[in-house]
């Protein structure tokens, strides 16, 4: 299905005992000998292959630029005319723009801190410390990561509503921080038992207790894996749309995943060209964050041992 | 607090230490305080997350209704023979199982498979731009998503356009088969995520291993079949698991698209709760559809404990 189909081997030149004693990266032979070809051929038809399915993927992100700058979009991908950024200018206002981004940063950013300082604290005894208790503990946070959220969200909206935290951005922050803090439990004790213990020791022969030795000696070596489970904690909560869509009414609370939807989606989406041009603004954020993060990890990013096989 | 540390060896090298000789109340105290620092994390957990899932629990055997907390009363398992007499909901169901059964376990598992195999073949130039576009759909946030992929299955978007062009039938595809566009919208979203979890795994097999199998013959789909997949095994378990629950729980991609119409053609299981609980001000009821749909999660949950389990 995605090999280009084996020429039949010449028996003189390319028999198996041959092919398996010719070293395989020294292509010093000839273009001529079938051995190259055939990897040309194969990576011709790889590319091919990625190619057709790269432009079916930016077909709908092709048409998200192309409406952002163009003054009468339509629904159907077409380069603008004649580009102008009348789009952004036109949702560049406090109610469009800079409400709700500034409501998407605030309970993200107070979100992720908690995710984060929780996670570090509670990392740190299991990954350091035996205790029967430590497995079951790190079974039952593996267990919720799984759990889907949005079938919480009917309880959790009645609960809000009984204890007064309904249409509040810190009790919507909490509980996107409580979303994310099982896979961020579980991903910083991975990390944290990657840091040896012999440099904790040695603080702790300075006289520094615990938390001096977490704060001062293991966050720090974990630079990078902190900085992944803290962007990638901060993507998920950026981008969800049904947690504030149902803990938040108040239009002057909302963030711009939920904003996007009323602004847009209540007039029966006409303004397409703005709406591209606010998703972008919207997008944007996310994007940087995870080329960041992308790089730090040299390209691939598999959620640094959370999803091994 | 600051309980300074004897510098002992932290980590007894076997697993299940003795309980701590009595007598000496200090010394228990303080094995017991070094524990404290679980605590917040613990707290949040329990009052956001075990709370509500037991609130869910308790809410799905009462008649609670949005108009008002005193008449809530104990109704046993009307909700749950009520709902499976349900039309819509059966109705749901069936359609959440497509929806898995297209967009998760055939269409980004097969295309993720696919795509992570060609990466491994291709030149580094294509791998990159296919991946970032890949990776792209994947990183831009649910809403907008769903307003993209609804402007592309419109009745005047692109991709009529692009039948036309082939001349080829176009369709209202929004309006005659909702839950394969919401499907193929969820295949465009989550797509990357199995590309990285396979691109991983392949990259872990040793070159020897298909190179031994070209040698003794094997074709191209005899290696895919008989060598590649069952060396990823376990990437392909994690990668279903995780993809399932990703999919079960799918709620904004398909409001921004459809809100689950036209009529109730693409009313997955997530969004007819919402629509019981909030429209029909049944919250009850709409618990106890969130019930179920949390313990088909908790399932899937245990099974990838399984998996997972020489992890911990």
């Amino acid at each position: 299905m995605t090999d280009a189909p084996a020429p039949a081997p010449t028996p003189a030149r390319t028999s198996p005992r041959a092919r398996l004693l010719a070293p395989r990266t020294a292509v010093t032979g000839t273009p001529r000998t079938p051995r190259l070809t055939r990897q040309r051929r194969q990576r011709l038809a790889a590319d091919a292959g990625l190619l057709v399915m790269a432009a079916a993927f930016v077909v709908p992100l092709l048409w998200l630029v192309f409406a952002s700058l163009d003054a009468k979009a339509k629904l159907r991908v077409s380069p603008p005319s004649s580009p102008t950024l009348d789009n952004f200018s036109a949702v560049w206002t406090d109610e469009i723009t800079f409400t709700p981004m500034l409501n998407s940063f605030l309970i993200c950013g107070s979100g992720t801190l908690m995710t984060m300082v929780c996670a570090a604290l509670a990392a740190y005894p299991l990954s350091r410390y035996r205790s029967r208790y430590a497995r079951p503990y790190l079974l039952g946070v593996l267990f919720t990561t799984c759990l889907p959220i949005t079938a919480v969200m009917v309880p959790v909206y009645s609960l809000f509503v009984q204890i007064n935290l309904i249409d509040t951005m810190y009790g919507t922050a909490f509980f996107l921080a409580t979303s994310q803090l099982p896979f961020a439990i579980w991903l910083m004790k991975n990390f944290m038992d990657g840091v040896p213990v012999v440099l904790e020791e040695a603080a702790w022969t300075d006289g520094a207790n615990w938390f001096q030795a977490l704060v001062r000696v293991i966050v720090p070596l974990m630079g990078p894996g902190i900085t992944v489970v803290t962007i990638y904690s901060f993507i998920m909560m950026w981008g969800n749309f049904f947690v504030p869509f149902m803990l938040l009414l108040d239009p002057e609370k909302l963030p711009a995943s939920v904003s996007i939807y009323t602004f847009f989606g209540n007039y029966g989406v006409v303004a397409y060209g703005e709406l591209a041009a606010f998703s972008i603004l919207y997008s944007t954020p996310v994007l940087l964050l995870y080329i960041l993060i992308s790089r730090r990890l040299g390209g691939g990013f598999t959620l640094g041992g959370g999803v091994k096989g | 607090m600051s309980v300074t540390k004897a510098p002992a060896a932290p980590r007894e090298p076997r697993p299940d230490e003795p309980p701590v000789r009595q007598g000496r109340p200090y010394e228990s105290a303080r094995r017991y305080a070094r524990w404290l620092p679980v605590a917040p994390g613990t707290v949040l957990l329990l009052l956001f997350l075990i709370g509500p899932i037991g609130y869910c629990v308790y809410l799905a055997f009462t008649d609670l209704q949005l108009t008002g907390q005193a008449n809530a009363s104990f109704v046993g398992l009307d909700n749950f023979t009520r709902a499976f007499g349900d039309e819509d909901f059966v109705n749901a169901v069936v359609l959440t199982l497509v929806f898995t059964l297209v967009s998760s376990i055939i269409g980004q598992n097969t295309l993720g498979l696919t795509l992570a195999a060609l990466m491994q073949r291709a030149s580094k130039t294509v791998r990159t731009v296919t991946g970032a576009i890949v990776i792209c759909a994947w990183v831009v946030p649910e809403i907008v998503a769903g307003f993209l992929l609804y402007t592309f299955f419109h009745r005047r978007g692109t991709l009529n356009e692009v039948l036309d062009f082939l001349h080829l039938p176009d369709q209202n595809w929004l309006f005659t088969l909702p839950i394969l566009a919401v499907s193929f919208a969820n295949i465009w979203r989550g797509t990357a995520f199995s590309m990285l979890v396979y691109s991983a795994a392949l990259s872990e097999i040793p070159d020897e291993v298909t190179e031994s199998a070209q040698i003794d013959g094997a074709n191209a789909w005899q290696r895919l079949i008989h060598v590649t997949l069952p060396m990823i095994r376990r990437s392909i378990g994690t990668n279903l698991m995780l993809n399932t629950l990703q999919t079960l729980s799918v709620f904004g991609l398909i409001w921004a698209m459809t809100r689950g119409g036209p009529g109730n053609r693409s009313e997955t299981l997530p969004v007819f709760m919402y629509d019981q609980a909030f429209n029909k001000a049944l919250i009850g009821y709409g618990t106890a559809v969130a019930l179920l749909l949390l313990v088909v999660g908790g399932l899937f949950s245990v099974v990838y404990l399984r998996l997972m389990r020489e992890e911990v």
